[in-house]
């Protein structure tokens, strides 16, 4: 049967990658967004496997409210996306400095 | 032992596609990686036994989120290459930063005494077994978190009007009808009552 | 709970009515009209007045116990807590009955004499705040609220001398009142600090409580001199009494002061502010009594007070100059008994004072109306026809003011002369010779200016001193400003004001000297201190008190100073400027006012400057402008454009930062917790 050791070191290989692919993919905003889908599902893989150590259904009461989070997070993601194509005509991150202030 | 194979066919396909989500060149193969990476997560928690999230995750993630993500992908004019350049000039701090954070979480498992013949189910036993994992759900979900769930309605419908608002487009010179306007306009707007002084005769 | 003890209610009623009266009057003023701004205002001191009197009937007839608690605890410092309590006792109903008798008087008056003014109603508000103020300070049973009615009645002071706010003589004057009062109140302060040092209380009971232990312990100051902590604290609190009662060399507010409308000068600078010094030194009597060093000090300041300051008022012209000179005399007597350790001699004289001084200050006033405020008394002279009640009035309050047996200055100021004569005490020699010697000045100047004014020619009518009200006439009279007597309002407070002027010191001597009205509020040790206890054998018999008085010096040196004025400026009223020529030095001086003011102007503010401007140049632009202040600006602005580099505005950065957090932490966690 499946350990819990097993579900954990996925789950943090998971997450591993996902950092990777945060600094890989810098320059590219809706790689960027499936970075983080990829990193909420790590910490979601920790939710459920606890739930099912521990017996208690409250982790994966959590894990709902993190996916629903996060639908909400990746349709205003994209809707942002979509204003800055608009207005500059592409969505490269290396040209957007406005953060400076 | 067979869910043993299958447990670790799965991690396979999970981290495969994963690493494909981050190293494709082209979003639209990235957005169709991560498709199959919430696929076999889902797969992954069924073989856990939670099916409630197993479904959703698919019915959500992959019926929703992830045609968005490709809708979008598709939509907009993405110059790849331009996209790609400096590809790897950051690329080895995020494999050491990948590896340091693999070995940190892997150290914290090894060493909270979580040996590697502790079963997922030998834990605590759940409160009533005879439940599905739907059901438990629900029977917390409309009770202790009823405040929460309701919550997290409220912040889709907010999400979805900021999404709405965000992209919504008022274009200038469209011949459209007013409706409301029309309605409301009254005699005095439209006609005027002009009083002209009759020509003199000459 | 005792029959008969105070009620709390009742106590904070007191000082709370004129409060509640000022802050009607002062901020509604405007809506509620002049007429019942006055009426709001004397209804609050006329009720304060008689509640007043109800408890001074409980606490002296009735024999209710000392009232001694807190009614109200604002918060706890450091285990110290700061509270408003009461201390009722004999000393202090005393206080309240004259204090809300004479606001009484003066709120009534203020009407006849202000009925001009526009600021009539801020007037009224002022004057009530200063009786609640008052109230305070008498009633406190600790440090600090006895040092916010010192604070508030100074306050108070400054406003109502300033009164007249357009006047650059009246704006001096204030300022000069609460420059010279801060020095006084730095050593009150100081003296509280000292108080708090030693017992880490407040509380007056505390404090007299443990003398022993402070008088045993010692200070040191000024390199490594070791001083007496009691003669230290008493001496500190005494600075404060000084600036309040305007002692020498604190005394140059005081005079300067009468630019206030008179009802002011009769109230604050005369009756009652004036004597919280000799009511706080009174009060802190168990302290006093425990140091030597401080009494002599007392003594040898309220000597020189009472002498030289008496001289002054010879040579004054303006009308309330030379009360305010009397003043400032008499409040050395007061300081004089308390340095002889007869407490009850100076606050029985400080209650007979505060009659007829205020008596003199409102008679001086309603003169003043009757010359349409001209209050030069040389322009004066033969009033008496004109003006029969302020005649009669300011004559009751002179013949009190010099002693005249059976007249209640004679009763306190023999008392105080008695004292003096039979203290062992160091500076007591001194301190004989120049109450003896006030007794002839002060009967001089007080009769110089009851003959000027209400006697002689009628010099009113050519003026030969014309001063600037000559020129600006908006009276419309014709030239010559025939006096006249004032209205009811102006003279029924002085008719009021005379009863007592007269009774209060035969009635008042047996019990509060002789007897023991203050037993309990004022300690004596009678031991070291033997002064009171000769009086205390006069005072037990009024009616001999006042006959034997013909056969001792005071009343022949009285009797000198009025036959010399009488002679001088009666008889030979051209003899005054002969002898003020021969003696032109002599005049000088004292015209000058010994210097003080010069001294103070050239000396003391002129180095004061100095060291502000040096403060200003080097320690002000230099320090704290260039170092500090722009220094730490641009330090921070050299770190900013460094760390500014951090911020590159790139998303990525900060999420490249967040994740290497990340896995510091947990790499921390790792290692120290793992």
């Amino acid at each position: 049967m499946i350990t819990l050791q097993q579900m954990l070191v996925l789950s943090g290989l998971l997450f591993a990658l996902a950092v990777a692919g945060i600094f890989i993919n810098r320059k590219n905003i809706i790689l960027l967004l499936m970075c983080i889908e990829l990193l909420l599902l790590a910490a979601n893989f920790n939710f459920v496997a606890f739930s099912r150590y521990l017996g208690n259904i409250d982790g994966q009461v959590f894990v709902f409210f993190v996916l629903t989070v996060a639908a909400a997070e990746a349709a205003i993601g994209l809707a942002i996306l979509v204003c800055l194509f608009r207005l500059r005509r592409g969505i490269g991150v290396a040209d957007i400095s406005t953060l400076k202030g | 032992m067979f869910v043993q194979l299958l447990f670790y066919t799965f991690s396979l396909v999970l981290l495969a596609t994963a690493a494909g989500v981050i190293l494709l060149r082209n979003p639209v193969h990235s957005a169709l990686c991560l498709v199959l990476t919430f696929f076999t997560s889902a797969a992954i928690w069924l073989l856990i036994e939670a099916e409630f999230l197993a479904i959703v995750l698919v019915l959500v993630y992959v019926g929703a989120v992830m045609v968005l993500f490709l809708f979008v992908v598709m939509m907009l004019d993405i110059d790849i290459e331009e996209l790609r350049a400096g590809f790897t000039r950051y690329a080895w701090i995020g494999g050491i930063t990948a590896l340091v954070l693999v070995l940190e979480i892997v150290g914290v498992v090894a060493t909270r005494g979580l040996s590697p013949t502790i079963e997922l189910k030998a834990g605590i036993p759940p409160s009533d077994p005879t439940l599905s994992n739907t059901a438990e759900l629900g029977a917390v979900l409309y009770t202790k978190y009823v405040y929460p769930f309701e919550l997290a309605a409220m912040l889709l419908l907010v999400a979805i009007i900021a999404a709405i608002v965000l992209t919504m487009r008022h274009r200038q010179g469209l011949k459209v009808q007013d409706v409301a306007k029309q309605v409301a306009t009254r005699r005095e707007d439209r006609v005027r009552v002009l009083k002209v002084e009759a020509e003199r005769r000459e | 709970m005792n029959q008969n003890a105070l009620n709390p209610t009742l106590l904070l009623a007191i000082p709370l009515l004129p409060l509640v009266a000022s802050l009607v009057a002062g901020l509604a003023g405007r809506f509620i009209g002049r007429a019942a701004a006055a009426g709001v205002t004397i209804a609050g001191v006329a009720l304060a007045c008689l509640l007043s009197g109800i408890v001074f009937w409980q606490v002296v007839v009735d024999h209710a116990p000392v009232f001694n608690q807190a009614v109200y605890t604002w918060l706890v410092s450091d285990g110290i807590p700061i509270q408003i309590g009461f201390l009722v006792d004999s000393l202090t109903v005393m206080m309240m009955v004259v204090v809300t008798f004479v606001s009484l008087c003066v709120h009534v008056y203020t009407i006849g004499y202000m009925h001009e003014d526009p600021g009539y109603q801020r007037f009224f508000s002022y004057i009530s705040l200063f009786t609640f103020a008052m109230l305070m300070l008498v009633m406190s049973n600790n440090f600090l609220q006895l040092f916010f009615g010192w604070e508030a009645v100074g306050l108070v002071s400054y406003l109502l001398i300033g009164f007249w706010y357009t006047r650059p003589t009246a704006i001096f004057a204030n300022m000069k009142a609460f420059l010279v009062n801060r020095i006084g109140d730095m050593g009150f302060l100081l003296g509280i600090a000292g108080i708090v040092y030693f017992t880490g209380s407040l509380q007056y009971t505390d404090a007299f409580a443990s003398v022993d232990r402070i008088a045993s312990d010692q200070f040191t100051l000024f390199g490594g001199h070791a001083w007496n902590a009691l003669t230290v604290i008493c001496i500190l609190l005494f600075i404060g009494a000084m600036g309040k009662s305007a002692q020498v060399p604190l005394h140059v507010w005081l005079p300067d002061s009468m630019e206030g409308p008179t009802p002011i000068s009769a109230l604050i600078h005369a009756a009652t502010m004036v004597t919280a010094g000799i009511f706080m030194v009174a009060r802190m009597s168990p302290l006093f009594e425990g140091s030597d060093a401080a009494l002599s000090f007392v003594l040898v300041i309220g000597a020189t007070t009472a002498l030289f300051m008496g001289f002054l008022g010879i040579i004054q012209n303006d009308i309330k100059r030379v009360v305010a000179y009397s003043t400032l005399s008499q409040l050395g007597y007061m300081t004089v008994a308390l340095g002889v350790s007869a407490y009850s001699a100076g606050v029985f004289h400080l209650m007979t004072h505060a009659f007829f001084k205020a008596l003199l200050f409102l008679a001086a006033g309603s003169v003043i109306i009757g010359m349409h405020h001209d209050q030069d008394i040389r322009n004066m002279g033969g009033l008496r026809k004109y003006m029969p009640i302020t005649w009669i009035t300011s004559l009751v309050g002179s013949l009190a003011l010099i002693g005249t047996p059976f007249f209640s200055g004679f009763y306190s100021k023999d008392s105080i002369i008695l004292a003096v004569e039979n203290s062992p005490i160091w500076g007591a020699g001194y301190a004989t010779f120049a109450v003896l010697a006030g007794v002839f000045v002060t009967a001089f100047y007080s009769f110089r200016m009851y003959f000027l004014v209400f006697h002689g020619e009628e010099r009113f009518r050519h003026k030969p001193f014309p001063g600037e009200h000559d020129h600006v006439d908006s009276h419309g009279h014709a030239h010559v400003h025939v006096p006249h007597e004032s209205p009811w309002v102006v003279w029924l407070p002085l008719v009021l004001l005379a009863i007592p002027s007269v009774i209060i010191g035969f009635i008042g001597i047996g019990p509060m000297l002789a007897g023991s009205f203050f037993d309990g509020a004022i300690f004596i040790d009678h031991e070291k201190h033997p002064a009171m206890h000769h009086v205390a054998e006069h005072a037990a018999h009024a009616m001999q008190m006042g006959l034997h008085a013909f056969a001792t010096p005071p009343f022949w040196l009285a009797l000198a100073g009025v036959v010399a004025a009488w002679f001088l400026y009666l008889k030979r009223p051209a003899l005054p400027a002969a002898i003020a020529a021969h003696l032109k030095p002599l005049v000088r001086v004292l015209e000058n006012k010994y210097y003080f003011d010069w001294f103070n102007e050239n000396v003391i503010a002129r180095l004061s400057r100095g060291i502000g401007q040096l403060f200003w140049r080097v320690g002000d632009r230099v320090i704290i402008d260039g170092a500090l202040v722009n220094g730490s600006a641009l330090a921070v602005g050299w770190v900013a454009s460094i760390a500014r580099r951090v911020q590159t505005g790139f998303l990525y950065t900060y999420a490249f930062w967040m994740v290497i957090g990340l896995a510091l932490l947990l790499g921390w966690f790792l290692i120290r917790v793992g």
